[in-house]
């Protein structure tokens, strides 16, 4: 087995792309990674696509092919990743297992997703295809509806005031602001957030994203020949996968995700590391409740203190513990399917040091936390800045 | 139109079928064919009673399609006395000023979950209502 | 004296458990009349279904508790029928999701049931049939209505949402009551009907009264309990059909039976009339409070037209079985009212 490291990476603007279908959205994210590696189409061994509803949305599967063949990519193994709202994540460890074994010298990860082309309730009815059908869906579950059941019982366990969970989105919002690629680029404040409409007792506008389009790409090669590439490495140090039940109701405990704490220990053992050398954390920020889950179960601070954390300032690009630093799920946004990649993009940029004004100083290290469904697939990646 | 996957849960529905692991014990809901606390394959099915708690709970404004005609509702999850938890809405709870509470006690009925449209058919489930 | 008239089983009959379920909500006579004005109906409120409650979801429930009562083996029915006005498929029968849903079958016959309000009744009589030629140990015989008139009409304002289930088996020692005779009197009078594609029933106004309700209601009790040598003084409990309390008094005025006897099933001023599922949650509500040894005359009115009689001896097994599931009280007594926006809304007239 072999180090892996990024050697490119390509983004399209996080928006409602009225004008772009999901396969030309795909091709430009997979040029721009091409061309920023300084590789040819030719040069590519094989493609992942993590995509959750293309056939939901426009009806297409085979996406892999789909994809492979309007990049031009040539006879290479293409293949669609899903794993709900984790497609992203799990697309990038695929890549990385594959060019780890050897088997595949470079490889092209791609996160794509069109959720505009239909209508917002079609949307939600698609994101709830990652609960359980027969037993959470079928009975009115929506994604919002099973997350502000979770919220509740994260908030009255650890008597949380709302306003410090709506921080993170506060947070993530001035970081989106500097952010050329997020779906929103405004700050907005607490009490506006603190205002807004209630979309399922007890969550509110601020405390969910946004439906959007988008995909980001990156490119794979093996960590030995990362000096070949014009850009700086960046390694992938460590991955973790994990599941957990399907319902949130078989979940053994609700304030705190398992999947996370196991993905993150994989993570963590494989690049030798511990939440301590981490300087840049990629929320899966879905949900405020996830944000400060995702904090404690990976370790960075104690269960229930995640709130504190953010009331305290700590999650500022120049606190201790910087989070969505390019604006996360809720103002980058949320294609679903490509937010893994965009996550591993932006640590990128962070540890390229080309992060701009959202710079967390000297970041040498950088963690990604991906979540499917209401935390039935967690991915947790961690990259390294590789001179 | 799905009929045949409905159809396959009609005892779960409307009976709350789940299993129970005849190794150790455990009941389960929604039934398993593996036991998730011994993980054996011997399981058989088992009615469960449809008494339980509010463990937690929300109000859905925004519901997914054919559950328009419902709303607002509550989702709730229900711990039931044999242990399970389950996902299921509230109901007879049209009353000024009702608010659902954790720890709670409540039971199930059978009632109209959703349409399959006007020529579809009507699906009928669990639903958990106030202990009388 | 006995000529012949009564539906006369092969081996007495009895009732083994019974179970009735109204539902929450309940609209009052001011409301509607505030929003249409002119026509009324002396009655004061009445139940309505909730937006996720329907004909067989009040049948299930009632269902379960008649089984309960009983204490038997629901696949130990051979019969299940459910008698509506407003069954939600017109090909798929009620009596097949009910059998489903409380464990029964699939060794049944089942069917649904029409005959206007007395739907019920009929299956009452049908399953008197089931048990008492030997062709079932146990039936089950269902009413059950989430019933509407058309807005602003005199009907509206007591058609109402209700049902009652009842199990059938030989009249032996787990009896709670004995079905003593039972008679159908039954005419081709058009006094209400609906056709196929209409959404409301139409009425013939007040020829409903004397030639329709009060003769068949009359003509069925009278008969019923001249076969059986009996007079309204020998009966502690009447349960009467009575879609408001006018037609009650006048039906117990010419037949002989006084307020004490009426007052268990007289229920109408506070869950108006929940059409075929009425006179089971009357003689349900009856029998949570009867004692053993009373006597109850129970007859339905079923427009189109006709009624069923019966007569009833409440037995020792009572005191035991009414405890084992809700009294018809726990059901009355939690009434809320609603608006008649909220009524719209849960009758269907407004959709979203």
């Amino acid at each position: 087995m072999r180090d892996v490291s990024i050697v490119g990476v390509g983004t399209t603007p996080v928006d409602k792309h009225w004008e772009s279908s999901m396969r030309e959205l795909g091709v430009r994210a997979i040029n721009e990674a091409l061309l920023d590696a300084g590789v040819g189409r030719d040069e590519v061994d094989s493609l992942y696509v993590g995509n959750m509803l293309s056939g939901k949305v426009v009806d297409q599967e085979n996406v892999g092919a789909l994809m492979a063949d309007f990049a031009d990519l040539g006879h290479v193994p293409a293949t669609k990743v899903e794993a709900a709202c984790a497609s992203g994540g799990a697309a990038l460890q695929a890549g990385v297992k594959g060019v780890m074994s050897g088997l595949e010298d470079l490889t092209v990860v791609l996160g794509v997703e069109k959720l505009t082309d239909v209508c917002q309730c079609e949307v939600n009815e698609g994101l709830a295809y990652a609960a359980d059908q027969e037993f959470e869906t079928f009975h009115g579950a929506t994604f919002v509806s099973l997350n502000a059941m979770a919220t509740r019982l994260y908030m009255e366990e650890f008597d949380v005031d709302h306003e410090d969970l709506l921080r993170f989105s506060v947070n993530a919002h001035r970081n989106g602001a500097n952010n050329p690629d997020a779906m929103f680029q405004s700050e907005i404040d607490l009490e506006t957030a603190m205002d807004s409409p209630e979309v399922a007792d007890p969550l509110k506008l601020f405390d969910v994203t946004p439906i959007c389009d988008g995909a980001a790409a990156v490119v794979l090669a093996p960590s030995e020949r990362a000096d070949e590439y014009p850009e700086t490495p960046v390694e992938v140090s460590g991955i973790g996968n994990a599941v957990d039940s399907v319902g949130l109701h078989d979940r053994e405990a609700f304030v705190e995700m398992a999947a996370t704490v196991e993905a993150a220990e994989q993570a963590y053992d494989m690049a030798a590391m511990s939440p301590g050398d981490v300087d840049v954390i990629e929320l899966h920020d879905a949900f405020t409740v996830m944000s400060a889950m995702g904090l404690e179960d990976m370790g960075f601070v104690e269960k229930g203190e995640a709130p504190a954390a953010a009331r305290e300032g700590r999650i500022a690009v120049d606190g201790d513990l910087p989070a969505t630093t390019m604006g996360g799920l809720k103002a980058r946004g949320h294609p679903v399917g490509a937010t893994g990649v965009y996550q591993a993009v932006e640590i990128v940029e962070q540890l390229r040091r080309e992060a701009g004004a959202n710079q967390v100083p000297g970041a040498e290290t950088g963690i990604a936390q991906n979540i499917g469904g209401t935390g039935s697939n967690v991915t947790v990646t961690i990259l390294e800045r590789g001179d | 139109m799905q009929v045949t996957r409905h159809w396959r849960e009609f005892s779960s529905h409307y009976r709350l079928e789940g299993s129970r692991c005849t190794d150790c014990e455990t009941v389960a809901f929604p039934p398993r064919d593996v036991c998730r606390e011994c993980g054996s394959t011997d399981t058989e099915g088992y009615e469960l009673d449809g008494g339980g708690e509010i463990r937690s709970y929300t109000e859905v404004t925004s519901p997914p399609t054919g559950h328009e005609d419902q709303t607002p509702y509550y989702l709730a999850m229900v711990e039931l006395d044999e242990g399970p938890i389950v996902t299921g809405q509230l109901t007879d709870t049209e009353v000024d000023g009702f608010e659902p509470a954790i720890g709670a006690r409540v039971e199930l009925v059978v009632r109209r979950i959703k349409e399959q449209g006007e020529d579809g058919l009507i699906l009928y489930a669990y639903k958990f209502r106030p202990a009388l | 004296m006995d000529t012949g008239k009564l539906l006369d089983p092969d081996r007495p009959v009895g009732i083994h458990g019974y179970g009735a379920y109204v539902p929450k909500y309940r609209i009052t006579n001011a409301t509607i009349n505030d929003v249409w004005d002119g026509a009324s109906a002396p009655i004061d409120r009445k139940a309505v279904a909730g937006s996720d409650e329907d004909a067989v979801t009040i049948a299930i429930e009632a269902a379960g508790y008649a089984v309960d009562r009983a204490e038997i083996d629901p696949t130990d029915l051979r019969a299940i029928w459910t008698g509506s006005k407003c069954p939600p498929y017109d090909v798929k029968p009620t009596s097949t999701i009910v059998a489903d849903a409380i464990g029964a079958g699939p060794d049944i016959q089942a069917s649904d049931v029409e005959f206007a309000s007395k739907a019920g009744t009929e299956a009452v009589q049908s399953a008197i049939g089931a048990v008492g030629s030997g062709m079932a140990g146990y039936a089950m015989a269902i009413g059950s209505d989430s019933a509407y008139g058309k807005p602003g009409d005199q009907t509206e304002y007591d058609a109402a949402a209700g049902g009652g289930a009842f199990v059938l088996g030989e009249a032996d020692e787990d009896a709670v009551a004995t079905i003593e005779g039972s008679y159908s009197y039954t005419t081709n009078t058009p006094d209400m009907w609906r056709r196929n594609d209409s959404k409301y029933p139409e009425h013939a106004h007040d020829f409903k009264d004397k030639p329709a309700f009060l003769n068949h209601v009359v003509t069925a009790a009278e008969t019923l309990m001249d076969e059986l040598g009996r007079t309204p003084a020998d009966y502690d409990y009447a349960v009467i059909d009575h879609p408001d309390r006018k037609r009650l008094g006048r039906a117990a005025k010419k037949l002989g039976f006084e307020k004490e006897q009426l007052d268990p099933g007289f229920l109408s001023d506070e869950v108006g009339h929940a059409r075929s599922g009425a006179t089971l949650i009357g003689t349900a509500a009856t029998l949570d409070g009867a004692a053993p040894g009373d006597r109850i005359l129970w007859v339905s009115f079923g427009s189109g037209a006709g009624s069923d009689a019966f007569s009833l001896e409440v037995e020792a097994g009572i005191e035991a079985a009414r405890e084992r599931a809700p009294s018809v009280e726990t059901f009355v007594d939690r009434g809320v009212e609603i608006d008649y926006a909220t009524y719209a809304r849960f009758s269907g007239e407004i959709e979203a």
